[in-house]
C-alpha cells in the first residue's frame, strides 16, 4: 500500500513538525516538480504528459496481460462449476466464447476488445456482460465516491487548519485523536461500528440500501473516514510549517487581522500538499468502496466486484480490474497535471513567465 | 542614546585550549538517533506497545489451556469471563488464544513482507543507483512500470488465482511491493556514491559489493528502516482487507483480519468477537506508525538542534 511513502518520505514528510503519516494507497505518483527539475527545469509540460501517458499505457498493458494469463491459469474452466454439461453443449459454449482457439489468438482478441472498451461476458450470470455491470454499478459508486471525496477534503482541511491554528491546545489534540483513529482502524471495522451505533442503535440513518440521499450519508461518512484523517494530518503539518514562515510574521507586523493572515497567506500555501494527495486518495476511496458497498448493501460496482470475487467469476474479476486500473491511472495522471497548474513555481519552471 | 566610551571595552584573552575544548561528548550517529528517539514520548510509547504485543504473540497462546483450533460446541459465543478471558467464537474456540495466535500470523505477514521487500528493494535499487547509466535506466524503467500497477487490485487478483494461504498472501504482497523500497534505496545510493569516502574506498581497491554493503547500505539504513516500519502496518492492513473479501488465511488458522471480519458479522449480538481483534489491529498499526514517525524525526538531520 505504500508506494506513496517514497515520495512523501523524500519530499513533503520531512517538513512539518511530525511529518505525515505515511501508508495506504499504493499508488504511483511521479510529481511534475521532480520531473521538471530532473530535466533542468526547462522541460515542458507537454513532454511530461506524453511521457506519463506512455508509462501509463505500459502499466496498463502489463495489467491486462497479467490478468489474462492469471485467469487462464485459474483452476477449472469457466463452465466447470456448472451442473454436468453434456460435452456437445460444452463444445458449443467454448466455441461461442472463442475458448477453442489457441491462447495467442485469445490474447490478441482480448487486447483488442479491451482497447474497444469491451470487457467481455460474465461467466456466472448468463446474458450479462461486464460492460453492463460497469454501466449499471459505476454511476452509483461514482456518486458515493464523489460524496466521500467532498467530505474528506472539506472536513479534513478544516480539521487540519483548526488543529494548526490551535497548536497544542485541546482542539489540536482532539483533531489528532480523530486522525489517529481514522488512520489505524480498518475501513470494514469502522463502517460496521458506525452502522451499528448510528443506524441500528440510534436510528439516525437508514441501516442499508440505496434509495434516497439519506441512505448515502452513512456510507459516504464511513468511506471518508480514513482519507479525512490523512488530509487532516497533512493539512495540519503543512499549515504549521507555513505559519512559521517569515512572510506570516511580516503580515502580522503589517497589522493584518488573524483572519486575513489565515485565509490569504497561510491556507493558500498550506493546501498544496493536499493536492498531491488527491491521486492516492482516489485509490483509497475506490478500494474502500468494495467494503463499504458490501456492508451497506449498495448496488455499486464495488459490491459487484466483491461478489464476483466470492463467486470466482473470473471474467468479471478480470474486466472490473482492468476498468479500475484505467480509472486509477487516469486520475493519478490528472492530479499530477493539475498540480503542475496549481503550483506557480512549476509554471515558472515550465517556461511560462508569470501571468 | 547613551555613549559608550572606549575605556569601557576590555580585550578578551584568547585561550586556544578553551576554544578547542569539546563542550559535548562526541556521539556516534546511531547514539544520537537513539537519544532523540527516546525523547519522543509518543514514539517510545509505541515502541513499548510493540514490545508488549510481540511478547504476547510469543507467549500469549501458552497462557491458557485452550488450543486455537479446537472447537467446543457446548460453549459457543461466550462473553468474556474468568474461564475465557476474551470470550469464545461461534465454534467455542477461545478468543484469547486465537487473538495471540492471530497476532503471530498478522505480525509474521507484516515482517515477512517487509523483509522480502527489503532484500529485493535494496539489491535492485542499490545496483541501479550504483551502476548508473544504462543499467539504471533499464532497471528503473521496469520499476516505474510496476509502480504504476494498482497494488490492491493486483494483490486481489493474485489471491484469487493462487488460492488462500499464508505463503500466497506474502507473495502477492511483495510481488510489486519491493518497488517502493528500490526507489528509496536508489535515491539514497545516488546521493551517497559520489561522496569522498566512497571514492577513497574505490581508490583503495575495494570491490563493488564491499562498497555497497560496507559503505552505501549502512549509510542509507535510516530511510530503509523508516520505510520498513511503515511497510509492516500496511501489510497488516492489507491482510485485514483481504480477509474481509474472503481471501484471508484459510480456517482454522486465525489472523486478526479473519477474526475481525468474522466478528463484524456477529457485531450485533456478540460484540466482543469484533472488539478484541479490532483493538489489537488498531494498536499495532498505531504503534508501528508512531515508531516510524519517531524514527524519521530522529534520523532527520534537519531537525537537529
Amino acid at each position: 500500500m505504500s508506494n506513496l511513502s517514497g515520495h512523501i518520505l523524500n519530499k513533503t514528510a520531512v517538513k512539518g513538525e511530525e511529518g505525515i503519516w505515511v501508508f495506504s494507497a499504493h499508488i504511483p505518483s511521479f510529481p511534475v516538480k521532480e520531473h521538471l527539475q530532473e530535466n533542468g527545469g526547462a522541460g515542458n509540460l507537454l513532454r511530461y504528459i506524453s511521457k506519463r501517458l506512455l508509462y501509463m499505457l505500459m502499466s496498463l498493458f502489463l495489467i491486462v496481460t497479467a490478468t489474462f494469463f492469471l485467469m487462464r491459469a485459474a483452476p477449472g474452466g469457466p463452465f466447470s462449476s456448472e451442473k454436468q454439461v453434456p460435452p456437445e453443449i460444452e463444445k458449443n459454449l467454448n466455441e461461442y466464447y472463442g475458448l477453442d482457439r489457441p491462447w495467442y489468438i485469445q490474447y490478441v482478441d482480448y487486447l483488442v476488445s479491451v482497447a474497444k472498451w469491451d470487457f467481455g461476458p460474465s461467466f456466472k450470470y448468463k446474458g450479462q456482460t461486464v460492460n453492463d455491470l460497469i454501466n449499471e454499478g459505476f454511476p452509483v459508486s461514482f456518486f458515493l465516491g464523489m460524496e466521500s471525496l467532498f467530505i474528506a477534503i472539506s472536513v479534513g482541511i478544516l480539521l487540519g487548519i483548526i488543529a494548526a491554528l490551535n497548536h497544542n491546545k485541546w482542539q489540536d489534540y482532539g483533531a489528532m485523536v480523530f486522525a489517529v483513529l481514522g488512520i489505524s482502524v480498518p475501513s470494514f471495522i469502522m463502517a460496521s461500528v458506525l452502522q451499528y451505533f448510528l443506524a441500528i442503535k440510534l436510528g439516525w440513518f437508514p441501516v442499508a440500501r440505496w434509495e434516497s440521499l439519506q441512505h448515502t450519508v452513512l456510507p459516504a461518512l464511513a468511506l471518508a473516514a480514513t482519507p479525512t484523517a490523512f488530509i487532516a494530518r497533512l493539512t495540519r503539518s503543512s499549515m504549521l510549517e507555513v505559519l512559521s514562515n517569515d512572510y506570516i510574521r511580516t503580515a502580522k507586523a503589517k497589522g493584518l487581522s488573524r483572519r486575513q493572515i489565515t485565509v490569504k497567506h497561510a491556507i493558500r500555501n498550506a493546501i498544496l500538499p493536499v493536492v498531491t494527495y488527491l491521486g492516492p486518495l482516489s485509490a483509497q476511496i475506490l478500494t474502500g468502496s468494495f467494503v463499504i458497498e458490501k456492508i451497506f448493501g449498495i448496488p455499486g460496482l464495488g459490491s459487484h466486484f466483491v461478489t464476483s470475487i466470492t463467486n470466482r467469476d473470473y471474467t468479471t474479476i478480470m474486466g472490473v480490474t482492468v476498468f479500475y486500473s484505467i480509472l486509477l491511472l487516469l486520475s493519478v495522471l490528472l492530479v499530477d497535471i493539475a498540480y503542475g497548474f496549481i503550483d506557480p513555481r512549476i509554471k515558472l519552471a515550465g517556461g511560462k513567465k508569470g501571468e | 542614546m547613551q555613549q559608550i566610551p572606549k575605556e569601557m571595552f576590555q580585550p578578551a584573552v584568547a585561550d586556544v585550549g578553551e576554544a578547542e575544548k569539546l563542550s559535548k561528548p562526541s556521539l556516534s550517529f546511531w547514539k544520537d538517533v537513539s537519544i532523540r528517539f527516546r525523547k519522543n514520548k509518543l514514539a517510545m510509547f509505541g515502541l513499548i506497545l510493540l514490545i508488549l504485543l510481540v511478547f504476547m504473540a510469543i507467549f500469549g497462546p501458552y497462557m491458557t489451556n485452550y488450543d486455537y483450533a479446537t472447537n467446543d460446541l457446548m460453549n459457543t459465543n461466550q462473553p468474556p469471563s474468568s474461564k475465557h478471558w476474551f470470550g469464545t467464537d461461534e465454534l467455542g474456540r477461545d478468543i484469547f488464544t486465537r487473538t495471540w495466535y492471530g497476532a503471530r500470523i498478522s505480525l509474521f505477514i507484516g515482517l515477512a513482507a517487509a523483509l522480502i521487500d527489503l532484500v529485493i528493494g535494496v539489491l535492485w535499487g542499490g545496483i541501479a543507483g550504483y551502476r548508473g547509466g544504462k543499467t539504471d535506466e533499464i532497471m528503473m524503467r521496469i520499476a516505474d512500470i510496476l509502480y504504476g500497477v494498482p497494488y490492491l487490485l493486483l494483490v486481489i487478483i493474485l489471491m484469487v488465482i493462487l488460492g488462500q494461504g499464508l505463503g500466497t498472501m506474502i507473495l502477492a504482497m511483495t510481488i510489486t511491493g519491493w518497488v517502493n523500497m528500490a526507489r528509496i534505496v536508489r535515491g539514497q545510493v545516488l546521493q551517497l556514491k559520489n561522496q569522498e569516502y566512497v571514492l577513497a574506498a574505490r581508490t583503495l581497491g575495494a570491490s563493488t559489493s564491499r562498497i555497497m554493503f560496507k559503505h552505501l547500505i549502512p549509510n542509507a539504513m535510516g530511510s530503509i528502516l523508516v520505510t520498513m516500519t511503515l511497510t509492516i502496518p500496511n501489510a497488516i492492513f492489507t491482510e485485514a482487507f483481504l480477509s474481509y473479501l474472503g481471501l484471508g488465511v484459510p480456517q482454522p488458522l486465525a489472523s486478526w483480519g479473519t477474526m475481525a471480519s468474522e466478528g463484524v458479522q456477529a457485531l450485533q449480538y456478540y460484540p466482543w468477537r469484533l472488539f478484541f481483534p479490532a483493538t489489537f489491529i488498531c494498536l499495532t498499526i498505531f504503534a508501528f506508525n508512531v515508531v516510524g514517525d519517531g524514527l524519521r524525526d530522529a534520523l532527520d538531520p534537519k531537525l537537529r538542534k
